[in-house]
């Protein structure tokens, strides 16, 4: 019994944020995390997964943060190398499906903050659904070159398995 | 165990499929067939590259000769852009570390494409962020689209989102240049290309100097 406490401990902080995850309806938000925005005044950028465990299929239509005055969904598009950031409306999470928004891809902007995202701290950010509604989640702040969720302050990149 | 001749052919082409598949992919991979798109990417002749006279992160005026003597790794980009730069800057400090003690052959450049609001002091707090050694580049409008003709490097600014807002963004060419000790150009990177991929080219070209 407490070998199984001790594997589940070293688990958990093994994952670093393993339990960084939102549950609403269908909707799983997984691991919910940001750059640190270096520059007084430019936007910051957030990135995570839904995974939607339901039949039917979601669209996040909306995103916002007590943080920033503005805050819209990006996508990067690579047009014969030319790079181009680019608003869009709409993002789908397909039923049995996840929408991943990572580096490169889609992503949350977060622009006009007071002041800019801190390496090492969480801020709120509210994601709407169509169907499922509402849900607010707690962004990790990174690296302002991060990769992915979990590099930041005393902690190297986490271990990808693909 | 004897395998019977029925099951020996089978195996046969089998085998013959799989390497088939391998080398076709192989071969694709190496930008020899269509849809096939090589990382690296080496010209023959020097036509990207050439003189500049930009402002460093410390206010100080250089020339592309300043940096002659050693390599240097060169991406054009801006601080407004919170996804690809990051990224692409990232990928630089980390294939510097991956270089070990010959990274110190190498210096890392950025030159922004967004000099309305990227001035020297906005430069060094971003370079900083990504490697110690990284340099910032800005300039007046003219110098910098001298430098981005130079490497062949396509930026337009878009819109702001409303009226006197300072948030718009600048579409943009995203390769990372690497320039030899002579400052004639030796190979370009996609975006996306990696730490390790990199590191990997510098290397062949620290090794062929």
């Amino acid at each position: 019994m407490s070998l199984a406490i001790l594997c589940g401990a070293l688990a958990f902080a093994a994952g670093g944020s393993a339990a960084a995850e939102f549950r609403k309806g269908d909707l799983v938000v997984e691991h919910p995390w940001a750059r640190a925005s270096i520059v007084p005044g430019r936007p910051a950028v957030a990135y995570l997964t839904v995974r939607n465990t339901g039949d039917a299929p979601d669209r996040l239509v909306a995103v916002a943060s007590p943080r920033a005055a503005r805050a819209h969904l990006h996508e990067t598009r690579h047009e014969g190398g030319v790079m181009r950031m680019v608003p869009v409306e709409a993002l789908t999470v397909p039923a049995g499906g996840a929408l991943a928004l990572a580096p490169g891809g889609t992503h949350v902007m977060l622009m006009g903050l007071a002041r800019p995202l801190a390496e090492g701290e969480t801020v709120p950010l509210t994601l709407t659904f169509e169907r499922a509604g509402e849900i607010t989640v707690e962004v990790v702040v990174g690296k302002p070159g991060a990769m992915g969720a979990g590099e930041r302050k005393g902690m190297g990149p986490m271990p990808h398995g693909h | 165990m004897r395998l019977s001749k029925p099951v020996l052919f089978v195996l046969g082409v089998v085998l013959s499929v799989a390497v088939a598949w391998a080398l076709v992919a192989l071969v694709r991979d190496m930008g020899a067939g269509p849809g096939g798109r090589p990382a690296v990417v080496t010209t023959g002749t020097a036509e990207i590259g050439g003189p500049f006279t930009l402002t460093d992160h410390t206010g100080k005026r250089v020339t592309d000769k300043d940096f002659h003597g050693r390599f240097a790794l060169v991406f054009f980009g801006f601080t407004y852009c919170p996804d690809v730069c990051p990224t692409e800057l990232q990928t630089i400090a980390r294939a510097l570390d991956l270089l070990g003690e010959d990274a110190a052959k190498v210096t890392p450049v950025f030159i922004t494409v967004d000099p309305a609001r990227d001035d020297p002091e906005t430069m060094a707090r971003y370079v900083r962020a990504f490697h110690p050694r990284m340099v910032g580049l800005t300039g007046s409008p003219e110098e910098i689209a001298a430098a981005a003709k130079a490497y062949k490097v396509y930026y337009r600014a878009g819109k702001p989102s409303a009226p006197g807002a300072n948030d718009y963004l600048v579409d943009h060419t995203s390769f990372i240049y690497l320039m030899g000790p002579d400052g004639a150009f030796r190979a370009l990177y996609r975006a996306g290309t990696g730490p390790e991929a990199l590191a990997a080219g510098i290397r062949a070209q620290i090794g062929a100097e």
